[in-house]
C-alpha cells in the first residue's frame, strides 16, 4: 500500500505565550511509520508541542515539517493529521456514526465512501453495534474507540494522541495500550503519543522523546533510555520505581558516599574531590554482600506484591527490588551489593559521565 | 398519571401530614389561586355576553337570561320567576316594563297579561357561553390581520434574535481578539439605559430609514439584545474548547463549527432566549405604538388598546381578544419550559 510520507521534523521550535517562553528550541525527527511517545512531567510542554504539530497553536520560531514540507502556516485541517483528545471531544449531540462521518462530510466526500470508511473503522474497533448511539450512552473505553475511529476514517498522515488513556481505569488502560499497539502495526501510520506515564511510553514506543520544562532531554528507543540515560532527570523519570540516587564525591578511582563507604564504578571519573552522584535502579541492587561495593542499610519498610517485593532502606535511603517474597522486617539490618556495571554516575550538573571503554 | 398523583399528594413525613406539609400546601394553593385565578376569571368572562358582563352581582360562570318564543310576540321574551304575590312560584315572560311595574305573560297562556312589581321577581338564568365573542372577532374586526402582524413580527424577530445573538455570543465566548472584553462590557452597559430614554432617537432613526408604519420597524431595533448575548455567551463558555478544536481538525469551517456544533449544543440557552424573545415581542406595546401608525399594521396589543374607545368599550370582544393573545405565549412556554431550568441554571444566570 502506498502512503503519503508521514515523517515529521521539528527544527529549533520555540513557543512563546506573550513574553513567557514555554518551548525552548526543540528539534527532533520522526521517521515515517514510527510510534513516538512524548513523555515528561505535567507542564513540561509536551501537549503544547503536540498542538503546535497539529496546528492548533502557532509556532513562534523554528520550523515544523511534515512529509518534508514546511507546515508552519498551514491550517490545522490541511496538515492531514488526526488528533485524539484527552477528553475525546466527541460531539455529544451526534451519534457515533455522525461523529466519525463529520470530518468526511466536511470534505464533501460521496456518501457511499463515507459509509464504507466508517463501516470499516467500526469493524476494526468493534463499534458496529453502537453506530446509532450517542456518546453519552457509551462506556469510557467505547468513547475512546470512537475518538480513535474518528481519526482513522480520515486516513491521516500522522495520528496524534494527547494522553488518550488517562481517563480510563487501570484495567482498560492496559487493554487499550495493546489495542493501540496493534492498530499501529496494522495501519503502519506514524503515531505520536503524549503521556506523562512512563510505563505507557516504555511499552508502546519505538522512540521516546523525554521533555522537561520545554526542552528535549533525550530522544531514543525505550531500552536505550533505560540503559543509558543521558542525564539524571531521564534516569529518574524512566523506570519504576524510580532510580535511587546517592550524593558523594570522587575519591581516586571510586566514588565515596560520605558515611556509607566507597563505590567502584565503570565511569570515567573526574579529578578527586569533584562532587558527583551515583544512581542505581532498585531492580539492579542485590541483597547480600558480594565482592566490593557492599553497603548495609536498615529496613524502613517492605511492600510485598507477591511476585516481587520492594524494600525501602534507611542509610542509605534506597529502594531495592527483590524477586519473590521476602522475610525482611522493618528495623533489621540489610546487607546490599551495588554491581559496578549497573551504576550510573552523574556530575554536579546532572549529566551522565561516560563509561570507560 | 400515577406520578402526577404522587406529586400532588407528596408529604414530608411517612404518609402523615406534618405541619410543614399543611403550610406548604396552603402556600402553594394560595399562590396557584392568586396567579391562576385572574386568568380563569378572564377566560370565563370572555365567554359572557355584553349583558352578562354588566350583571350585578357578577357571576363566575357565563350566564344568560332564558328566553322563550311566545305566540303573537315577534321576539323571544325573557323569563322571570315570580317570588311574591298571587303568582309566586310561577315562571312568566316579560312583555314590557314600565317604571316599577312589568307586564308579563304566562308562556302557556299568552292571552292574559299579568302585572307584576319588579321587586317581586328574579331573572331565570342559564349557562350560556357566548362563543360569538370569538367568532365575531374574526368576522367583524380585522382580527386576522392583527394576529398575522403579531405572529410575523414575533417569529421573524425571534429567529433573527436567536441567529444574531448567538453569533455575537459565539465570537465573544470562543474567539480571543483585541477588544473582546471592552466590546462585551459596552454591550452589557446598554442594559443600564432605560428604553424610554432612547425612544425618541430610535424613532428618528427608524423614520430616516423609512421603517415607520412597517413591521420591520418593530423587528430590527429589537433583534440585538444585550440580555440575549449575555445569556448565550455564558452558556457557550461552558462548551469545551476541545470540541471546537476537534471540529477544526475535522476540516469544519468556522461557520460549520458554529452551525453544526455550537448551535445544537446551545439548545437549552437558545430555548430560554426564544421564550424571552417571544414574550417580549408578543407583548411589546410602547415601541410598536410609536412606530406603527396605521391601523393595518397594528399588532394585537395595539389592536386591544384601540378597542378601548373614548366613550364605549366593547368588553366582550376585548376579553376574547386578550384570551387569544395569551394563547401563543402559553403554548410556546409549555413547549420549551423544560429547557428553561437547564438553560438558566447552566447559563450562570441565577
Amino acid at each position: 500500500m502506498s502512503r503519503i510520507d508521514g515523517s515529521l521534523a521539528l527544527k529549533d521550535v520555540v513557543k512563546r505565550f506573550g513574553s513567557t517562553e514555554v518551548i525552548h528550541g526543540v528539534s527532533f525527527d520522526v521517521a515515517d511509520g514510527e510510534f513516538v511517545v512524548f513523555v515528561g512531567p505535567s507542564g513540561c510542554g509536551k501537549s503544547t508541542l503536540l498542538r503546535m504539530i497539529c496546528g492548533l497553536e502557532s509556532v513562534t520560531e523554528g520550523e515544523v515539517r511534515i512529509g518534508g514540507e514546511r507546515v508552519n502556516d498551514l491550517a490545522a485541517a490541511r496538515r492531514g493529521l488526526a488528533l485524539v483528545f484527552q477528553s475525546y471531544a466527541l460531539y455529544p449531540h451526534m451519534t457515533v456514526y455522525q461523529n466519525m462521518a463529520f470530518g468526511l462530510e466536511n470534505l464533501a466526500m460521496p456518501k457511499a465512501e463515507i459509509q464504507a470508511r466508517v463501516g470499516e473503522a467500526a469493524r476494526m474497533l468493534r463499534l458496529e453495534d453502537y453506530l446509532q448511539r450517542k456518546p453519552t450512552a457509551l462506556s469510557g473505553g467505547q468513547r475512546q474507540r470512537v475518538a480513535i475511529g474518528r481519526a482513522i476514517v480520515r486516513e491521516p498522515r500522522i495520528f496524534l494522541f494527547d494522553e488518550p488513556l488517562s481517563n480510563l481505569d487501570a484495567e482498560l488502560r492496559v487493554g487499550m495500550r495493546t489495542e493501540l499497539a496493534d492498530l499501529h502495526r496494522r495501519l503502519g501510520t506514524t503515531m505520536i503519543y503524549v503521556t506523562h506515564d512512563q510505563v505507557e511510553a516504555m511499552t508502546m514506543a519505538d522512540k521516546i522523546v523525554v521533555l522537561r520544562a520545554g526542552r528535549v532531554e533525550q530522544v531514543g528507543p525505550p531500552l536505550e533510555l533505560y540503559n543509558r540515560p543521558c542525564n539524571r532527570f531521564v534516569a529518574g523519570f524512566i523506570g519504576s520505581p524510580q532510580m535511587n540516587f546517592l550524593e558523594g564525591h570522587v575519591a581516586g578511582d571510586a566514588v565515596e558516599i560520605p558515611g556509607l563507604g566507597v563505590v567502584r564504578t565503570l565511569a570515567a571519573l573526574p579529578a578527586a574531590g569533584t562532587p558527583v552522584s551515583i544512581g542505581i535502579r532498585p531492580e539492579h541492587i542485590r541483597a547480600g554482600h558480594e565482592d566490593g561495593n557492599n553497603l548495609t542499610g536498615t529496613v524502613a519498610g517492605v511492600e510485598q506484591l507477591g511476585g516481587l517485593s520492594y524494600v525501602r532502606l534507611a542509610d542509605p535511603a534506597v529502594t531495592i527490588q527483590i524477586p519473590g517474597q521476602t522475610q525482611l522486617a522493618a528495623g533489621t539490618a540489610a546487607p546490599i551489593h551495588f554491581p559496578a556495571d549497573a551504576i550510573h554516575v552523574f556530575d554536579a550538573d546532572g549529566l551522565t559521565l561516560p563509561r570507560l571503554s | 398519571m400515577a406520578r402526577l398523583a404522587r406529586m400532588m399528594t407528596a408529604t414530608r413525613g411517612h404518609g402523615r401530614m406534618d405541619w410543614t406539609d399543611w403550610a406548604s400546601y396552603l402556600y402553594l394553593i394560595l399562590g396557584t389561586a392568586l396567579m391562576l385565578g385572574p386568568v380563569l376569571w378572564l377566560a370565563l368572562s370572555s365567554l359572557k355576553s355584553p349583558a352578562g358582563l354588566i350583571e350585578f352581582p357578577p357571576t363566575l360562570l357565563p350566564q344568560e337570561q332564558v328566553r322563550v318564543s311566545v305566540p303573537n310576540y315577534p321576539n323571544p321574551l325573557p323569563l322571570y320567576r315570580i317570588t311574591k304575590g298571587d303568582h309566586a312560584g310561577q315562571t312568566l315572560a316579560e312583555v314590557r316594563k314600565i317604571g316599577l311595574q312589568a307586564t308579563m305573560v304566562d308562556p302557556a297562556a299568552p292571552e292574559t297579561p299579568i302585572r307584576v312589581p319588579v321587586e317581586d321577581r328574579t331573572k331565570l338564568m342559564q349557562f350560556h357561553a357566548a362563543w360569538d365573542n370569538y367568532g365575531d372577532l374574526l368576522q367583524k374586526f380585522d382580527f386576522g390581520r392583527y394576529l398575522w402582524n403579531s405572529v410575523f413580527i414575533t417569529s421573524v424577530a425571534t429567529i433573527l434574535t436567536l441567529l444574531l445573538n448567538s453569533m455575537a455570543a459565539f465570537a465573544l465566548s470562543k474567539y480571543k481578539f483585541a477588544g473582546r472584553e471592552p466590546v462585551f462590557l459596552l454591550m452589557l452597559a446598554t442594559l443600564m439605559i432605560p428604553p424610554t430614554i432612547i425612544l425618541v432617537p430610535n424613532y428618528l432613526i427608524a423614520a430616516v430609514l423609512g421603517l415607520t408604519d412597517n413591521p420591520w420597524g418593530v423587528i430590527w431595533p429589537a433583534v440585538a439584545t444585550p440580555t440575549g448575548v449575555f445569556l448565550l455567551r455564558q452558556y457557550m463558555l461552558t462548551l469545551p474548547d476541545d470540541l471546537l478544536e476537534a471540529a477544526r481538525m475535522d476540516n469544519a469551517s468556522e461557520w460549520r463549527i458554529y452551525w453544526r456544533i455550537v448551535l445544537p449544543l446551545s439548545k437549552p440557552a437558545l430555548a430560554v432566549l426564544a421564550i424571552f424573545s417571544v414574550m417580549w415581542r408578543w407583548n411589546e406595546f410602547l415601541w410598536p405604538m410609536v412606530v406603527l401608525g396605521r391601523n393595518e399594521t397594528f399588532t394585537l396589543p395595539l389592536a386591544l388598546n384601540s378597542f378601548q374607545g373614548e366613550l364605549t368599550t366593547q368588553w366582550n370582544y376585548l376579553l376574547a381578544m386578550t384570551v387569544v393573545t395569551l394563547i401563543p405565549v402559553t403554548v410556546i412556554f409549555a413547549l420549551l419550559q423544560r429547557h428553561i431550568t437547564q438553560g438558566i441554571a447552566s447559563a450562570g444566570v441565577k
